[in-house]
């Protein structure tokens, strides 16, 4: 066949065949048609479904040619479908919610997308046209489908930031909406117990719009005249010295632009966020620490002459023993994987007396947990495209999570100075901690500089898998001392993190992984161990929970031992040696204020009470008519730091502009990953003008535009750049006063802000108008403002090692098969003190998204690496949750506000996550009697347990 | 790498035998694609010229009844499978095990004939014919078309019999009698690839409080999906009770070759689930076939 004839949303096109070419790919390339998005390539995410002829397919495995006179609606046409073929009248149309703006022009959007973004499902949004689709083809086929009905149809379309329930809901909503004309049913939700004009409120997202239609660009979407596209030959052994490299058949590949080398970097050769122990690219003789390390770099006319190169270039290695786990590595005979050695840091926590406080115990116990190896698999794909500019400047478009550490690390490969950089960020599909670090970007960077073409760098999803920092896997010794009541006396803990090849934020993560690993409890005698070990796997670095996951698994684990030995209630346990108000941490901060630990303790006991309909929640219970089938709950808590802390100095920047038009702009430089940073930023803006949110336009992430608002990790923009905005509106809010102030010749207190109006002495004076009129006296209206959170002291020097401590307890109820051993979670309660509520949807999207990926740590994910070689090495091999997964969740919001943070909030991103996974394990011993001590869960393991050595 | 160079639709039995005769090498057949073109991406399958794809071909898409035997094309894509009311009432079986391949994305393309060509020894679509004693038909450019029974096809994990200017058409099952059921199960882990660690199919007849005919399908059970014959043989003419059922799961365990798969499964656990599944999937067979 040498033509296809298509119908894409209406609209007929003829287009010669490619050979080898899938429809998405035709409609991604050919027709412009970006909506459609690639996660994997390999049919398991989703993110690519179209309807064919009516019927929902991944377009990824779709032979282009096969489309040839059928019938195609992508996400671009999903609006359409509904004016063209199913409102109900022109009521309906109208009842929506009216029109959206996308673009400059009105459209009118499908009840699915309208439910979509008024129930928050839309996060990062690179998920949402695959889900879109899907459920777009149910409800054509089952116009009132139930909840089992909805979660079939989405099985395999999977969502990182997993606001699974939201999608639902967004589901059952536009099918009712559709059904009876009415507006979409508002999401039900917990607003903040103080009353705002905008925060605390339900906002939708800034880019919901774009996102629901298919418009977003991420970086991939992107194209520029004459772009090249970028391949990267990987080392492919764990360890070795490259001893040969020829790379010249690839050069003579017709179609390769240029093939470039370690000898062909301008400046220094190694990169790194902490430490620059990474190597831009590997040169001759020198060492190989992991697969995914560069060799050597092309830059061609088509992603398969680059693909093609790459396989042409010969690479020899001297092979050296493989370290392959952090316990090896530390062994004096171990080969040394840096000139530093084996040891990245040895990380001490110290407080009281160990000898004494087990001394004080009555009972000692004392066992050792293990934690894997897991990938953010954030569903976008890292991508960076570098841009040369006639004025000899480079932009780079790239979804990073630090744009400002970016510029400065390309900057350092290419010797160039830092400002000769424009990092432009982009939309994140997801980023969870695995965009801080360089992926794609000085490659890209260093391409384009040499052949002065756009250069675009995408990794697939296997090359996602083998090259971005992890998080660490770990093993963890605990022991712990206790009063007969229960009191703690001394918690003494032994950490080995694996660090992988090179530093990334290991230190950072493993320094949090030690100083929370007694858990959120006050224990007058503490000492905490850590070994950072490099190792030949994969580089390990962030990862949402930033080590707090992993030794909250070992100490929330080890606390229900120690409840079952001392015959004390779990949750009685925790609720006694809880921190509070005054309480000294483990690594000597006093906590002045906000820490809601006990009421979440409490909110979440008596949830799980009520649920259960049992006031003995821990018991096994049968399933009634399956006595194969045990159920229990489980009871983990957890805290995790805000912000940086540990004496590094936490500043963000942010600059807010009133336009004439009445838009304010607010400008950072803050990574906006799908966790609604920028929903944040804009409803900050709002409250402090009393103007409408949707005046409140925000821009990030563009090191020319947007002021530092440093990295987007430790939970802390929330705190830190919604502050840097608060104080900064504030600021051009008393400049906009004194103007009217002086123009009507009033007192400054007499003037009122009200629903994006001045009212001053009679008059009402618009936005716009004071703008013009700031403008008129030489002002310029607008305001920057650079915030330091409050100062930090580094780990051993006691004091305040954080401004603020996120707080948490879940309760998960499960259900194990006894025949087999396998399992399901029913049931998640989650109360976290956020401080105060900022953005309630946004909230609970994280919460959700934060408990399925606790519930993925704990039961699906396990990135195996054997003797420094990947096995998961795609995305059929490491599996994330999809919704046929998701539990019942619940989340409770608990508001004890701290001093510093904007309105009293502070960070909610990580703590979510923390406590799901041990409450689900804790839940499994009750059930079935056997604990789990080395993620994730295996059933196999369950079942012999049972068996055999049953409680 | 270009993934093929050449991709033909023939609307024909005829004409794709044409094409895979006649067609610049190395050729090759595609129906939904779902393993075929993963395996070329990830390079488990080395590259191919000509791929032939048998989803416009009229004579492998039928779902319908040919006298005494229900014929399924093998085209057709688990959706249509798990949709139709004629395989839910003659192949409970099939229809239970299509239903769980995939997703529904992958389900509207993948096919029946792909799942048993592709002859991995747990598919669920080709347990769930075995025990329903599916026979296949075979259409080749030099022999003309044959049918031979299923689990001839097999010749090892991944390796057909099917010559390389051969192709399947379709199924032919027998129509379910009055007192006849099947049923399908399997058991899955939540970590690695989307195959069953363990499945069943048994299908049988019921004499008022006895088995008259039993057909039971396991996979893995070895490199080719797998019937346990001595436990057919210890069912027939037995009421199934706990005793018998126990006494011919014996005789399976004795026949069957389980495997340890690194990560997935030890052989003790596949003997044990299996025992798990054996009781359940005869229970619900008998339970239907009042
Ligand atoms: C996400 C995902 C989940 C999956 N889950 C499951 C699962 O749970 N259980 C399961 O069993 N499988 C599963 N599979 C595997 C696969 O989808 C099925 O085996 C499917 O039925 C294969 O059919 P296909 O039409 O896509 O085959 P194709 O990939 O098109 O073909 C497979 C092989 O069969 C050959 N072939 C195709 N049609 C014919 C024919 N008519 N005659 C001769 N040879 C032919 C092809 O040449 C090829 O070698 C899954 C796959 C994916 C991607
Ligand atoms: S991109 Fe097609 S399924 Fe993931
Ligand atoms: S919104 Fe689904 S992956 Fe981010």
């Amino acid at each position: 066949m040498n033509e296809i004839t298509l119908t894409v949303n209406g609209k007929k096109h003829t287009l010669p065949a490619k050979p080898g070419e899938m429809l998405a790919a035709l409609l991604r390339e050919r027709l412009n048609l970006t909506g459609t998005k690639i996660g994997c390539e390999e049919a398991e995410c989703g993110s690519c479904t179209v309807l064919v002829d009516g019927e929902p397919v991944l377009s990824c495995v779709y032979p282009a040619v096969r489309a040839d006179g059928k019938e195609i609606v992508t996400i671009e046409g999903l609006a359409a479908e509904f004016t063209a073929k199913s409102a109900k009248n022109a009521k309906q149309e109208l009842n929506l919610g009216g029109l959206r703006e996308l673009s400059g022009s009105k459209v009118q959007l499908h009840p699915l997308q309208e439910a979509f973004i008024q129930h928050g499902a839309v996060q990062c949004g690179f998920c949402i046209p695959g889900q879109l689709m899907t459920a777009y083809a149910l409800l054509k086929r089952n116009p009132d489908p139930s909840r089992e009905e909805i979660r079939y149809a989405l099985k395999d379309t999977l969502c990182r930031c997993a606001g699974y329930p939201t999608i639902e809901n967004s589901i059952l909503a536009a099918a009712q909406s559709l059904r009876t004309g009415d507006p979409i049913a508002p999401p039900k939700i917990q607003l903040s117990a103080e009353k705002h004009q905008v925060i605390g409120q339900v906002v939708t997202r800034p880019d919901a719009v774009e996102k629901v239609t298919g418009q977003a660009k991420f970086s991939d979407d992107i194209k520029f005249d004459g772009m090249l596209y970028a391949a990267v030959k990987r080392a492919g052994i764990p360890h070795g010295i490259l001893r040969r490299l020829d790379i010249s058949k690839a050069r003579a590949l017709p179609g390769v632009v240029t093939v470039l080398t370690a000898e062909d970097i301008p400046g220094e050769h190694n990169h790194g966020l902490v430490v620059y122990d990474w190597p831009a690219i590997v040169g001759l003789n020198e060492r190989v620490r992991y697969v995914g390390d560069s060799v050597a770099i092309v830059a061609a006319e088509t992603q398969e002459i680059a693909e093609q190169a790459v396989r042409l270039i010969e690479a020899e290695f001297e092979l050296q023993p493989v370290v392959s786990n952090p316990v090896q590595a530390r062994q004096p005979e171990s080969p040394s994987l840096h000139e530093s050695g084996n040891l990245l840091k040895h990380i001490k926590v110290r407080k009281g007396n160990m000898e004494q406080g087990f001394a004080d115990a009555d009972v000692i116990m004392e066992h050792t947990f293990h934690t894997a190896t897991t990938d953010h698999a954030f569903l976008e794909p890292e991508c960076s495209i570098a841009v040369p500019l006639p004025n000899g400047r480079m932009e780079i478009y790239v979804g990073s999570q630090i744009p400002y550490e970016d510029r400065q690390q390309v900057a350092r490969v290419l010797d160039w100075p830092e400002d000769r950089i424009r990092i432009v960020g982009q939309l994140m599909g997801g980023g969870f901690g695995g965009k801080e670090d360089i992926a794609g970007q000085i490659h890209a960077a260093m391409l384009a500089n040499v052949t002065g073409r756009p250069v675009k760098l995408l990794f697939d999803r296997h090359e996602s898998l083998l090259v971005h920092p992890k998080r660490h896997a770990t093993q963890i010794k605990v022991k712990v001392g206790a009063k007969k009541n229960g009191c703690l006396t001394a918690v003494e803990t032994e950490l080995y993190g694996d660090t992988g090849a090179y530093a990334s934020l290991g230190d950072k993560v493993m320094t949090r992984a030690t100083t929370h690993s007694a858990g959120p409890y006050e224990i007058p005698h503490v000492r905490a161990d850590c070994y950072a070990m490099y190792t030949n796997n994969p580089p390990a670095g962030a990862f949402r929970g930033f080590g707090v996951t992993q030794s909250a698994f070992a100490v929330e684990s080890m606390m229900d031992m120690l409840a079952e030995k001392l015959d004390i209630d779990p949750v009685e346990l925790r609720r006694m040696n809880a921190l509070h108000v005054g309480s000294v941490t483990n690594t000597g901060q006093v906590l002045r204020d906000s820490v809601g630990l006990t009421e979440c303790i409490d909110k979440v006991e008596a949830e799980m009470i009520r649920l259960s309909g049992t006031n003995d929640p821990f018991k096994p219970r049968p399933v009634a008519g399956a006595p194969h089938l045990v159920r229990a709950w489980g009871f983990a808590a957890g805290y995790k730091n805000t912000g940086l802390g540990g004496g590094a100095p936490d500043k963000a920047g942010a600059e807010v502009e009133l336009y004439t038009d009445g838009v304010v702009e607010v400008r950072t430089s803050s990574a906006e990953l799908g966790q609604g940073l920028v929903t944040v930023l804009r409803m900050i803006v709002a409250e402090e003008l009393s103007m409408p949110p949707e005046k409140v336009r925000v821009l990030v992430m563009d090191t020319d535009l947007t002021p530092d608002g440093g990295p987007t990790t430790a939970s802390r923009q929330t705190y830190v750049t919604g502050n840097a905005a608060r104080m900064a509106t504030q600021t051009l809010r008393a400049a906009m006063t004194s103007t009217l102030a002086e123009k009507y010749d009033q007192p400054p207190e007499k003037i009122r802000y009200i629903e994006g109006l001045a009212y001053v002495d009679g008059h009402i004076v618009s936005m716009g108008d004071i703008a013009v009129e700031m403008k008129k006296g030489g002002q310029e209206p607008r305001a920057l403002y650079e915030y330091w959170a409050p100062e930090t002291k580094p780990l051993g020097e006691g004091g305040d090692m954080h401004f603020a401590f996120a707080f948490a307890a879940q309760a998960a109820e499960v259900e194990v098969n006894t025949n087999t051993g396998e399992m399901r979670v029913l049931n998640v309660i989650a109360a976290n003190d956020v401080g105060r509520i900022v953005n309630p949807l946004g909230l609970e999207g994280q919460v959700e998204g934060g408990v399925m990926m606790g519930l993925g740590n704990a039961l699906t994910e396990n990135f195996i690496v054997e003797e420094g070689r990947v096995v998961t090495d795609r995305l059929a091999r490491y599996r994330i949750p999809g919704i046929e997964m998701t539990p019942n969740i619940i989340p409770i919001m608990v508001e004890h506000p701290t001093k510093d943070g904007p309105y009293g909030a502070k960070g909610v991103g990580e703590i979510v996550s923390i406590p799901t996974t041990p409450a689900i394990t804790n839940a499994i011993y009750n059930a079935v009697g056997v604990r789990v001590d080395s993620l994730p869960v295996d059933q196999e393991q369950i079942l012999w347990g049972l068996k055999y050595s049953p409680k | 790498m270009t993934r093929w160079q050449q991709y033909l639709q023939p609307k024909t039995v005829t004409e794709a035998l044409d094409a895979l005769a006649h067609s610049p090498e190395p050729t090759l057949l595609i129906a939904g694609g779902t393993d075929l073109l993963l395996d070329l991406d990830q390079g488990r399958h080395p590259p191919v010229h000509t791929l032939v794809d048998v989803n416009s071909i009229r004579e492998m898409q039928p779902i319908e009844i040919h006298g005494s035997e229900l014929f399924i094309g093998a085209s057709v894509p688990h959706s249509k499978i798990v949709a139709s009311s004629l395989v839910a009432d003659h192949a409970q079986a099939l229809a239970e095990a299509c239903n769980l391949i995939g997703g529904p994305q992958v389900r509207n393309v993948a096919t029946l004939g792909g799942n048993v060509a592709h002859a991995l020894p747990a598919a669920d679509g080709t347990i769930a014919l075995m025990a329903l004693n599916a026979q296949a038909e075979i259409a080749s450019s030099t022999k003309g078309i044959r049918q031979i029974p299923l689990s001839e096809i097999f010749l090892g994990p991944g390796k057909s019999t099917l010559a390389k200017d051969e192709l399947l058409v379709g199924f032919h099952l027998p129509l379910k009698n009055k007192n006849q059921a099947s049923a399908f199960k399997r058991i899955m882990r939540p970590q690695g690839v989307a195959l069953p660690i363990i499945n069943m199919a048994i299908w049988l007849e019921r004499d008022k409080d006895q088995i008259a005919d039993v057909r039971v399908a396991v996979g893995p059970a070895g490199p080719k999906p797998w019937r346990a014959l001595s436990a057919e043989s210890g069912l027939r003419g037995q009421h199934p009770d706990n005793k018998t059922a126990t006494r011919a799961l014996e005789l399976l365990l004795s026949d069957a070759q389980f495997r340890t798969s690194p990560r997935r499964a030890s052989a003790d656990y596949r003997r044990h689930l299996v025992s798990v599944l054996f009781k359940d999937t005869l229970q619900a067979a008998w339970n239907r076939a009042l």
